[in-house]
């Protein structure tokens, strides 16, 4: 008896669904066995990881936080990730989409109201997308992969946010801290639900991923991005540019990236620090693939993959394990949807031994 | 029958795949040094049956017997130990490697590789067939990379050879060539299982021919005494129809001008195109014959708007300018194509056959409307390229890649005709169809000169050309012949003109030479 392998007629649009649900639960369950073998108690700690979060409600507003950056990085890498465009450096956009925010805001020296918050967003926006323009023109002009690019431009970034906060945007107030001043509340989002943390970039974190869905699913350029990713002969048959497909796909990515970075500044963290890129752009690549590259995917990926960094920070507390498992229970799941790939395409068959085969029919 | 038993015998073989019967009971023997035409249309079964015989797949049931040995064949390494060799219809080459590292890989013993290429340049020579073991094999053409997979085969001394359509690429010449080839190979006892739809070569070639249908067995005959007819007509289990030309054809205005378009070659070894000019009138089909790899595919990609030339005048459709228009725009003016490559350039394999439509009729047929798609629009047209081109398929959602050869071809070029272009340009329009789809395009293409379209035909298959088209130029190293009337063409001329011995060729060939020893 053996394993096979078979190719399906046409992909499982079951196992679209099913892989990602199982991916999940075999994490959990790989992580009961290996918690409880390390001599720690296993099942609590998977309890309080995955479950605590969603089942004590005084925690749901941290998920919310945490999961409007997901999905609104992990929505523009999926256009991306479609056209087979890798976008590694969402991190560095939204690092430099929070600091184009912080500058407006400075520049507006005290002023405050809709408009100048709106054009903090949007120089975030901007932002983000300028900062992914570089691996654009490297790849269209020198043929450079955007995958390296994109990855090493997130540390310079990063040296960005540091001569800055350390620097000329430094709090006179700040106890010599690098950080920029706290912003004023007429800069900052307003608090959709008084008394929480639930802020409008929220709101927009579960409005964009349906705006994403007719976008990519009806319009020529969804179109234009799948038939891309799938058979770029094909899309330059039909009269698609690679190159123009290249530029779209990294400026969204960076765009929602910058986005998500100024959304997080202006409506959750209120001051820029060191400790202001917490990993959101890596784990988006995560949510973007166990949402199947789907808006509404992101959307459900970006939430568990939430519920993970607070029920992480839950369970440091509660069975005394480091933060970082949480991480190490991200890259399971992203381990488990990429290697369960396959299942969409093949499915698998047990092959008893030959010999068992049933008997030759007998010819004339 | 005792003393000699059959190189090859099937019993019985039969093989499900979810959804169809692809093989049903199929028996027949094949004698040593015999070669042996296996017969069929498209998901008749052929495919299916010699991967078994290459040990790709195993029977449900049945029994193969190996010299009289019943044996189970695993794998193709068991396979090829028995002695089987096989050349594809699809090939199995890695694009970023060379001719010789590809080769090298598909060898079960390790050979080093200067031995390996002495052996390859022996086995080239003794067949006539042209490669350069040093290149890369994502710079070949299709004709070139089937070579490959002939020389693999033939570097493992076989004593049956399967071959899959393998001539479909080759000029007349190399066809006799390699006949010449593989009748040697028979005369010295190795057996040979003949894919082919082209039924006079099995004529010429054959001994015995074993004719499948639906995964059956319809007749095991003697091609000498059959007519190329009589053996369609078993194939497809019904009337052939020929192609309905009319008489008294006149041609219109000029439509589709080429003048002078010269392009560079896309990568290293790329085919530059030289100077091409010739002029297409409406209701005119004009062919391009030529061996593949001498400039066909970039011609197509020039044509077709996937590459732009900067001068606008190189290419006009009714007097319009396209030279620096692409794809897209030059479809709104007029302008269809279909690449030779069906899988991945003229469809995409992963996307519904609705998908498939709008990625080349969106703008002419109103697919989409301000950036976005109509996908009941879609869905319509495509039904109706399905019932006009009577195509296979579970309907328009039926992914691409579902659909054979033939049949997906015959989705293709109906996707194109039925937007009524001005001018189509179409590359191996039959390449790998049976004979019974090859018929309903050949139609379709007339149906669509007479309603006043310039067509172009860039094919390999002479005979194709010599049957459909009213004009002839041959291409050879990216530059075209003079034109010539198909009902005054002489075979040998165009022959010779494919095999690049002309004196525009011949005369940059000695300059060259000249400037070699300059430098």
């Amino acid at each position: 008896m053996r394993l096979k392998l078979e190719k399906r007629p046409e992909p499982s649009r079951l196992m679209v669904v099913a892989t990602p649900i199982a991916s999940v639960l075999l994490t959990m369950l790989i992580g009961v066995v290996v918690f409880d073998a390390i001599g720690i108690n296993g099942q609590k700690a998977v309890v309080d990881i995955f479950l605590t979060p969603l089942l004590a409600s005084y925690k749901w507003q941290d998920v919310a936080t945490k999961a409007a950056p997901l999905i609104i990085i992990a929505l523009g890498l999926s256009i991306g990730n479609r056209a087979n465009v890798w976008n590694i450096g969402a991190e560095g956009q939204y690092v430099i989409g929070s600091l184009c925010a912080a500058g407006v805001g400075i520049a507006a020296g005290g002023g405050g109201g809709g408009l100048i918050i709106t054009a903090m967003i949007l120089s975030g926006v901007v932002g983000g997308a300028a900062w992914a323009a570089i691996p654009a023109v490297l790849r269209t002009r020198f043929s450079v992969n955007e995958i390296l690019s994109s990855l090493m431009l997130t540390y310079v970034a990063l040296q960005v946010l540091g001569y800055l906060v350390g620097g000329p945007w430094k709090d006179p107030n700040g106890r010599n801290f690098p950080a920029t001043a706290p912003l004023t509340a007429e800069q900052s989002l307003p608090i959709l639900f008084p008394g929480t943390t639930v802020h409008l970039g929220i709101a927009i974190a579960l409005v964009l991923p349906f705006v994403f869905w007719l976008v990519t699913a009806r319009s020529v350029f969804g179109f234009q991005i799948r038939v891309v990713g799938s058979a770029p002969h094909a899309a330059r048959h039909g009269g698609f540019d690679s190159k123009q497909t290249i530029w779209l796909a990294m400026l969204i990515g960076g765009g929602m990236a910058g986005l998500a970075g100024a959304l997080e500044f202006t409506g959750a963290l209120k001051a820029i620090n060191l400790g202001f890129p917490s990993g959101y752009g890596f784990t988006a690549i995560i949510v973007s693939f166990l949402g199947r590259l789907h808006p509404i995917g992101c959307l459900i990926a970006g939430i568990v993959l939430a519920v993970t960094y607070v029920g992480g920070q839950v369970a440091q507390t509660t069975v005394h394990i480091p933060n970082a498992t949480a991480g190490i229970f991200q890259a399971m799941m992203l381990f488990f949807i990429l290697a369960s790939d396959i299942l969409v395409r093949y499915r698998v068959r047990i092959v008893r031994n030959p010999k068992n085969a049933p008997a030759p029919a007998a010819g004339e | 029958m005792t003393d000699t038993p059959p190189r090859l015998g099937l019993r019985g073989i039969s093989k499900r795949f979810p959804g169809v019967l692809a093989n049903d009971d199929v028996s027949f023997d094949v004698a040593p040094g015999e070669i042996h035409a296996l017969l069929g249309e498209n998901g008749a079964g052929k495919s299916t049956l010699v991967k078994m015989i290459y040990g790709i797949m195993q029977p449900d049931a049945g029994t193969i017997a190996w010299n009289g040995q019943q044996v189970t064949i695993a794998n193709p390494k068991a396979a090829r130990k028995l002695g089987i060799g096989m050349v594809f219809q699809h090939f199995s080459l890695f694009e970023a490697l060379t001719v010789l590292e590809n080769i090298a890989l598909g060898m079960d013993a390790k050979i080093p590789q200067r031995e390996l290429e002495g052996k390859i340049r022996e086995v080239m020579t003794r067949y006539g067939l042209k490669l350069e073991p040093s290149r890369q094999v994502s710079t070949l053409s299709v004709g070139e990379r089937q070579r490959i997979e002939i020389v693999r085969a033939l570097l493992l001394n076989p004593t049956l050879l399967i071959m899959d359509e393998p001539t479909s690429v080759l000029t007349p010449q190399e066809v006799e060539q390699l006949f010449v080839v593989l009748r040697q190979l028979a005369k010295d006892g190795c057996s040979i299982l003949y894919i082919s739809h082209k039924l006079h070569e099995i004529k010429a070639l054959c001994d015995t021919a074993t004719i499948l249908r639906g995964g059956k067995l319809v007749d095991t005959c003697d091609p000498k005494v059959e007519t190329s007819r009589s053996m369609a007509e078993k194939m497809i289990g019904g009337n052939l129809k020929t192609i309905q030309k009319p008489a008294d054809r006149a041609f219109g205005k000029e439509r589709f001008v080429v003048n002078e378009l010269s392009m560079a070659g896309a990568g290293h070894f790329g085919v530059a195109l030289k100077d091409i000019s010739f002029s297409v009138r409406a209701g005119e089909i004009f062919g391009i014959a030529g061996v593949a790899g001498n400039g066909q595919t970039a011609l197509l990609l020039a044509l077709s708007g996937e590459e732009t030339t900067h001068d606008a005048q190189a290419i006009t459709i009714d007097g319009e300018p396209l030279g620096q228009l692409n794809a897209k725009a030059r479809r709104l003016k007029g302008l269809a194509s279909v690449p030779e490559e069906r899988n991945g350039h003229a469809s995409v394999p992963d996307f519904t056959l609705s998908d498939n439509s709008v990625l080349t009729g969106r703008d002419r047929l109103g697919l989409s409307v301000s950036g976005f798609l109509r996908p009941r629009a879609a869905r319509k047209y495509t039904g109706e390229v399905i019932d006009a081109f009577a195509v296979k398929a579970t309907g328009s959602e039926a992914m691409a890649g579902s659909l054979s050869g033939g049949n997906l071809q015959k989705y293709i070029m109906g996707r194109e005709i039925l937007q009524k272009p001005g001018v189509l340009v179409v590359g191996q329009p039959t390449w790998g169809v049976d004979a019974g789809a090859a018929a309903a395009i050949h139609q379709a293409l007339v149906d669509l000169a007479a309603a006043g379209s310039a067509i172009v035909v860039i094919s390999q298959d002479l005979d194709e050309l010599l049957s459909l088209c009213d004009t002839l130029a041959v291409i050879n190293e990216g530059r075209l012949s003079k034109p010539m009337k198909v009902s005054e063409a002489d075979i040998e001329e165009i022959g010779l003109l494919m095999g690049g011995i002309h004196g525009d060729a011949e005369a940059t060939r000695q300059a060259e030479e000249v400037h070699h020893h300059a430098a």
